[in-house]
């Protein structure tokens, strides 16, 4: 790795030589929604980018969440403040196009090593990075859904800790022997719970892939709610609460879900890679980490941030912007980012790091996410998107809280999108 | 001396009012205006289309779930809020021991943050590990699914206003019940009357312009207390504790649709006059009670 | 006096004050016990620190604080100019049109600066005041609450003090600061802590046009701080909400007499 970023330092002394000797100035925007821990290590990256490009300044902006992140990058630049590139989430690719506000990575890459560099990435993770037949945003901050266990309990339950269940029948089952009544009749501990506010549609995502389905195409502009696989998709979660009663019934905070694991008032939740590691420091029990069990087949969605440098800017300027992202997104840097955080490392090289290699070897539960890219798809990502993902996402708090069927309710979430979509065909 | 045009008057007001027309009464046109205008996006130019907007929000259903939300948001809030901003004062103002505690805990809320303590709320309201279902449980019930279950989420929100808003209209009532005159209640008592007639019959008619005041107000909060809708519930399930303020947010700064976002601005707008005109036509009555 | 009736109006009445005051109970015992604690009570739970070292460490609480100690003294400082000169010109001018200056005021009473996020938003970006204390600020400097406040004082100030003010050679701006503002001076001092109160705990308008921490405040600092998003820690977030709270809360309880009288003045005008 180190000859990696040898090459690295050279070529950007050649560039640095070639040009302007002025110093760039980068603005970059990033989404953090934790103020703490994830802004330090973002934070280090850049000072050693730093240190490695001494014509190079990064002004990093913490901007909240997801969202707040892309408001305050696009209103900064229309009102004409710099901003060269951001962390934004990767499906919002087709509305950064439609205000025209993003470059496309091919346009920016000229060198062969640039080419392998944008090649190097897992395939599962570009898709929604892609449109039109050109790479539009760059893996970095990416995770998937993982099914977290907790393993006393299955032994608990008389069930081997290490086999968590693959199919969706299996999963029922456990669920039910793994849920503890005390003597009141009241719940001591439920068997699983899928989260259904804040991200409901991503965790949808995951069912539908596993019945055979996905549920928007490439362009952004079509979706699927009401295809009969689905609506079946739907079904099942809602039965999970309302006939197999592992779960409660209605809708389950995606915030305190975490908590509820910990307290081990469920034995197994659906969660994002993401939080790996504060669950790693803060179990009392012994917990493992599974791919989610699948129906036809097994599959997760893909999430998170990827790296958009903005049109809005100087040659110059997407250059240095082109280089930072480049530096982030190496093979060592991806390694310590994964590491620290429990987001994936984004490419094979940085899973053949020493740094991975050595994490994986002492704590397994690190390649789950990696392993589970084979089966993955990508996240909902269409035009309209913010709208798009309120319609779903109503539908599923509908169903889950029996206000309507499963049916009717995802009818109705296709019937408003196609409508807000019609402007895109 | 006549009335007649004051150079002085208007410069000393003119700080006030430049300030209070670039941010109340412009923007306030320019949102209607807006209202009929629609672009693809914001860096496009925007055209007239007549009552277009309107006619969406008319098909939109979330809009209709948004008002009748909002309308058992001020009939859940204000009337509760004003009962319990009246027991309070009585009591902090009566014989009660350790009456400045009491005074102090009821006041509190009110300059508590509302967005930093939702996320304590979050924690009372949260299924199976949360304050409220750990005091149920210790007497054999399970609790609902607050938050998570469309027919206990608004309700969860409202108590929380309530909690928010109760002790601050105390003050109102308190100010009020310290300038009624002893002697009328020491009469009261002389002809035998109860606690409970002696309120009905002299305290209550007397707080009446008090009640006036804090109704308005309550009013308005209803309107305007979302701030723990971004934590608690982000105006789920379903939108079933969705309020319009919220909406808007939602609609300009999520959705990105400023049109659209306007057109619900003005709905708020015309909500908030009609508070207005129910205020002057119970002044106006309050003149001749006089 | 039924006694039954008595005691169980005393009962409610502290059973309510015990209510009201668990939210900030709540914050205490999660902030100073370890994370295990958050939702589980013991007598015998250890006491530490570290959840304020975690959430100093973890967010800009100071530059925040600064923020929004800057904010609100902006706000104020403008508020206390500007209304005394408004309010003292409809309380003591007569002249042409002072009932429509007087509603166009009174409008802001019902059409809250919260109702107008959008426009104010774009009116400030086309200022250039997007992510300024100044634009955090703006929309707040005149506040028909105080001018209203104002003029109802300087109305009650007896014609023969202006009089004999005059007459002593004041006048304009001179008679307002030696005659006019002294005699008001409970009810700035009323309006003073309302509107520190107001804008310390002000979230949805500073929410949407603050972009970085250089013009951040403490609530949405907070709120981003403790988003469900990342998954709640509570014991971090009560260590948090301390820390954001506890400078208007120590001054809070140190005046709590003085705050309540002056809340009770602004309520009777």
């Amino acid at each position: 790795m180190k000859t990696i970023g040898k090459t690295f330092a050279s070529v950007a002394l050649a560039a640095m030589m070639g040009t302007a000797s002025a110093a760039t100035d980068l603005t970059m925007y990033y989404p953090v929604a934790v103020g703490g821990a994830l802004t330090k290590i973002v934070d280090g990256i850049v000072a050693d980018f730093e240190k490695e490009n001494p014509d190079i300044n990064v002004n990093a902006i913490y901007a909240g969440n997801y969202n707040d992140a892309r408001v305050k990058a696009l209103a900064a630049l229309q009102s004409g403040e710099p901003a060269q590139l951001s962390v934004m989430f990767s499906i919002d690719v087709h509305e950064l196009r439609n205000l025209d506000a993003i470059e496309a990575f091919d346009d920016l890459i000229s060198t062969d090593e640039e080419r392998q560099w944008l090649d190097s990435f897992y395939p599962a993770l570009m898709e929604n990075g892609k449109a039109d037949g050109k790479t539009w945003g760059v893996p970095f901050q990416r995770s998937t859904i993982v099914m977290y266990y907790n393993k006393d309990a299955f032994r608990e339950a008389g069930l081997d800790p290490e086999t968590p269940p693959t199919t969706w029948e299996e999963f029922a089952e456990v669920g039910k022997a793994l849920k503890k009544m005390d003597d009141g009749g009241s719940v001591e501990r439920w068997g699983a719970m899928i989260p259904s506010t804040g991200y409901q549609y991503w965790m949808f995502g995951a069912l539908t892939k596993q019945n055979g389905e996905v549920l928007m195409n490439q362009a952004g502009n079509e979706t699927y709610f009401d295809k009969p696989g689905v609506v079946e998709a739907l079904n099942y979660w809602k039965d999970l609460g309302s006939k197999h009663k592992v779960m409660p019934e209605g809708v389950i905070e995606w915030g305190t879900l975490r908590q509820n694991f910990l307290e081990e008032k469920t034995a197994i939740m659906w969660h994002s890679t993401g939080n790996l590691t504060t669950v790693k420091e803060n179990a009392k029990f012994d917990f493992g980490v599974a791919k989610l069990p699948g129906q036809k087949e097994l599959g997760s969605p893909t999430g998170g941030g990827n790296f958009y440098i903005f049109k809005n800017s100087t040659p110059e300027e997407k250059a240095a912007a082109l280089k930072l992202v480049k530096f982030m997104t190496s093979a060592q840097q991806a390694a310590n980012w994964s590491k620290a955080t429990g987001y994936m490392g984004v490419s094979q090289d940085a899973y053949e790091t020493d740094t991975l290699k050595s994490y994986v070897k002492e704590f397994p539960p690190a390649a789950v996410a990696r392993d589970q890219l084979a089966d993955a798809t990508a996240e909902l990502s269409t035009h309209e998107a913010g709208r798009v993902r309120k319609f779903i996402d109503d539908a599923i708090q509908a169903a889950l809280t029996g206000q309507s069927s499963a049916q009717e309710a995802l009818e109705d979430a296709q019937k408003q999108s196609t409508r807000v979509l019609k402007r895109y065909k | 001396m006549t009335k007649s045009f004051n150079l002085k008057a208007w410069l000393l007001l003119l700080p006030a009012l430049s300030l209070l027309v670039a941010f109340t009464h412009w923007p306030t046109l320019k949102t209607l205006w807006r209202s009929v205008t629609w672009a693809r996006s914001d860096v496009a130019p925007s055209q007239f289309v007549g009552l277009e907007n309107y006619q969406l929000l008319m098909d939109d259903p979330v809009f209709w779930q948004v008002i009748e939300n909002n309308f058992w948001y001020a009939v859940g809030t204000v009337p509760t809020s004003i009962a319990l901003a009246i027991a309070m004062a009585l009591w902090v103002n009566g014989k009660i021991r350790h009456k400045g505690l009491l005074r102090l805990a009821y006041f509190t809320p009110t300059i508590l943050p509302m967005i930093t303590v939702a996320n304590i709320w979050l924690f009372f309201y949260s299924p199976g590990i949360g304050l409220f279902d750990q005091i149920l449980g210790s007497i054999g019930i399970q609790g609902p699914n607050w938050l998570g279950d469309p027919d206990t989420a608004l309700p969860s929100l409202m108590a929380m206003t309530i909690w928010k808003e109760a002790g601050f209209f105390m003050i109102f009532y308190l100010a009020a019940l310290q300038t009624l005159s002893p002697e009328l209640y020491d009469a009261a008592r002389l002809e035998g009357a109860g606690p409970w007639r002696i309120f009905r019959r002299i305290t209550f008619p007397l707080l009446m312009p008090t009640t006036l005041f804090v109704l308005i107000n309550a009013l308005l909060n209803a309107f305007k207390l979302v701030d723990h809708l971004f934590i608690l519930t982000k105006g789920g399930p379903n939108n079933a504790s969705n309020l319009l303020l919220y909406y808007i947010y939602e609609t300009a700064f999520s959705f990105l649709d400023s049109y659209y976002a306007a057109t619900l601005t003005v709905i708020m707008l015309i909500a908030l006059a009609l508070i207005a005109l129910v205020q002057i036509l119970m002044f106006d009555r309050k003149i001749h009670y006089r | 006096m039924s006694n039954w009736f008595q005691r169980l109006s005393t009962f409610s009445a502290y059973l309510l004050g015990v209510i009201w005051i668990m939210p900030l109970l709540y914050a205490f015992w999660a902030a100073f016990h370890p994370p295990e604690y958050a939702t589980q009570f013991s007598l015998f739970a250890p006491l530490t620190l570290e959840n304020f070292v975690a959430a100093w460490d973890q967010a800009p609480f100071y530059r925040y604080m600064l923020n929004t100690i800057i904010i609100t003294s902006l706000i104020l400082a403008s508020q206390l100019f500007v209304c005394t000169l408004a309010g003292y010109a409809l309380a003591r001018e007569k002249f042409l049109g002072r009932g429509i200056a007087f509603a166009l005021v009174l409008t802001q009473l019902m059409v809250m600066p919260e109702v107008l996020i959008v426009e104010n938003y774009k009116t400030l970006a086309d200022l250039g005041q997007i992510d300024t204390h100044l634009g955090v600020g703006l929309p707040y400097l005149a506040s028909a609450f105080g001018i209203f406040l104002l003029r109802q004082t300087f109305k009650t100030v007896p014609q023969e003090l202006e009089d004999a003010a005059r007459v002593e050679g004041l006048s304009g701006l001179s008679l307002i600061w030696k005659v006019f503002v002294p005699m008001a001076f409970p009810t700035y001092l009323a309006y003073s802590l309302v509107s520190i109160s107001y804008h310390w705990n002000n979230f949805l308008w500073p929410l949407v046009v603050t972009n970085t921490e250089d013009s951040r405040p403490l609530t949405v600092g907070m709120a981003i701080f403790g988003a469900p998003e990342s998954g709640v820690d509570w014991s971090i977030i009560s260590a948090g909400t301390l820390i954001a709270i506890g400078p208007l809360l120590a001054l809070f309880l140190v005046f709590q007499r003085q705050f309540i009288q002056s809340f009770m003045q602004a309520g009777i005008k």
